[in-house]
């Protein structure tokens, strides 16, 4: 992976969030409290007005850049799980790593224990933690990304917000599982 | 939506900025935030340095945080968006300004969002090498405490935990003596409230839930999450009876012999003189079952914005330092000046 691919993901996903916005508000609004789309939307522009401001030459600054406009802006939950995730691969891009499987390896584990969750809690850790493992392997594609989604949808949330609800959490997708899932899908987009 | 605002989406910045040019002897805004930190003389000029205490949350509960920075009680507060747990760099300018030298302790609501925005906060402050530890208040006891919840939430019981641990820090505690303070503290905090009318969040423009003109909702938190129950609407010594019952069960041994500091907390829009009723039936109450009300506030504390209601805290003092630092001197917004006080 290089900085212009990055580049190139970020404005995937950022045009991904965009076009579903309303969705995973709505997604939120069922089992949560509702602003996961404004918010992740009001993150991914921060991210492309950051990168276009720090102008960063390797891949360490692009990851940073994007954490620290994540962090910021995004608040909430989300804020600080998707900016630890590209603060973890900043941090493993500085030891010259730009092998893809070993970035998402540390993203998915600095998620896990940002939110201390684990797979089957019904949260986006669902999705990071088997899909690292996946890309490892080299079988990351598209419809395992949607299979690892879609299978929030009968858990029982045991984290956050939605883990009030107990079993009438049950039958919703789980909102940043959705977006994680559209964060790795533009991800595949930008390297292939 | 009647609400006395300019934009809706300025609402977090205009308060701050009204609250700092309102009392500048107590607070100032630290630069390009929604933080506020002490102002007062004792800590602008030469002092003894001591821990710097730190707290902060969605906005929307004021007094709570920004309303205990003062002599005695808070350090510094940062405000997040109405309901929204601040974010992680304006927690870490908190943490710079509160620093002076001997480290921070972070007083953090159990929510999920502010749990990982005061954490990775924490992280940024390591990369300075500033000594950060943190306490996180659960004080809800509308809400199970189990594996398969995020835990309970952190309500009115926070500002007994910022009243003491503040006023250790002022007598000069150092920081790991302020961590097991502040957790003895909160393990005996115990809070539960009721709501007549639902909050309404200025950029939503209608409550968060709809309550007949004849009920009320048991158990319901400072962010219009629903309680254990909704009911009719019932007389206060009545309320008192129902609020103490589930709090009582909380203390091995119920409430009996015990010695408490009450907090009876408005949540917004509910008169005064009804808290002081209802303030009058808990403490009757609580001679009659034979236990004592040591220290008592009454007041909007940690509120809703304009829900109505009120919440009932009982923090019980098993340790004979609790009470000296709940009547230590303090000046803050919120708490009022306590320094010619007994």
């Amino acid at each position: 992976m290089n900085v212009e691919q990055v580049k190139q993901w970020m404005q995937l996903f950022s045009a991904e969030i965009e076009k579903n916005k309303d969705y995973l508000s709505q997604l939120d609004t069922d089992i949560g409290d509702g602003d996961h789309g404004n918010n992740m939307a009001r993150g991914v522009k921060a991210v492309e007005a950051g990168l276009a401001k720090d102008q960063p030459t390797d891949l360490a600054q692009t990851f940073k850049s994007i954490a620290m406009s994540l962090i910021s802006k995004v608040g909430g939950a989300s804020g600080p799980l998707y900016g630890t995730a590209f603060l973890e691969m900043a941090k493993a891009a500085k030891d010259d790593e730009n092998d893809l499987p070993a970035l998402l390896q540390a993203a998915a584990a600095g998620v896990a224990k940002r939110g201390g969750a684990k797979v089957g809690d019904k949260t986006m850790v669902d999705v990071w933690l088997p899909a690292a493992a996946d890309a490892k392997q080299g079988q990351l594609n598209d419809a395992v990304i949607d299979k690892l989604v879609a299978a929030t949808k009968p858990l029982r949330a045991l984290k956050g917000r939605a883990s009030y609800l107990g079993e009438r959490s049950i039958g919703h997708l789980d909102p940043g599982a959705v977006s994680t899932g559209m964060l790795l899908k533009t991800l595949l987009q930008a390297t292939k | 939506m009647k609400k006395i605002l300019n934009d809706p989406s300025d609402l977090v910045p205009e308060m701050m900025a009204g609250m700092v040019a309102s009392y500048p002897q107590y607070v100032r805004l630290i630069p390009d935030t929604t933080a506020v930190v002490r102002n007062d003389k004792a800590f602008t000029e030469k002092h003894e340095p001591r821990v710097g205490v730190v707290s902060g949350g969605g906005s929307g509960h004021e007094p709570l945080h920004a309303g205990f920075v003062g002599l005695g009680m808070l350090t510094a507060a940062v405000a997040g968006q109405v309901f929204t747990s601040p974010t992680p760099d304006q927690i870490y300018e908190a943490i710079k300004a509160a620093n002076q030298g001997r480290g921070v302790l972070l007083i953090i609501k159990n929510y999920s969002g502010d749990v990982m925005n005061f954490d990775m906060a924490k992280d940024l402050a390591g990369i300075d090498d500033i000594p950060v530890e943190s306490i996180v208040v659960d004080d809800d006891v509308a809400v199970e405490d189990s594996l398969y919840t995020q835990g309970r939430r952190g309500v009115a019981g926070t500002v007994f935990v910022e009243k003491i641990v503040g006023a250790a820090a002022e007598a000069g505690a150092d920081l790991k003596t302020l961590v097991q303070l502040g957790k003895d503290v909160i393990a005996q905090t115990k809070t539960i409230g009721v709501a007549l009318h639902a909050a309404t969040v200025p950029e939503v423009g209608h409550p968060g839930f709809e309550l007949g003109p004849d009920e009320m909702e048991y158990g319901v938190g400072i962010h219009n999450e629903p309680g254990y129950k909704r009911e009719k609407m019932v007389p206060s010594a009545q309320l008192a009876k129902e609020l103490l019952g589930k709090i009582g069960d909380q203390f091995p041994g119920g409430l009996a012999d015990k010695s408490f500091a009450v907090l009876v907390n408005g949540f917004g829009a509910t008169p005064l003189g009804e808290q002081f009723i209802f303030a009058n039936d808990v403490l009757h109450q609580l001679g009659e079952a034979q236990a004592t009300a040591a220290f008592t506030k009454v007041g909007n504390y940690v509120t809703s914005l304009d829900m109505t209601g009120l919440s009932l805290t009982l923090l019980q003092l098993t340790d004979k330092h609790w009470l000296p630092y709940l009547n230590a001197p303090a000046a803050t917004i919120g708490w009022g000046d306590t320094r010619n006080e007994r």
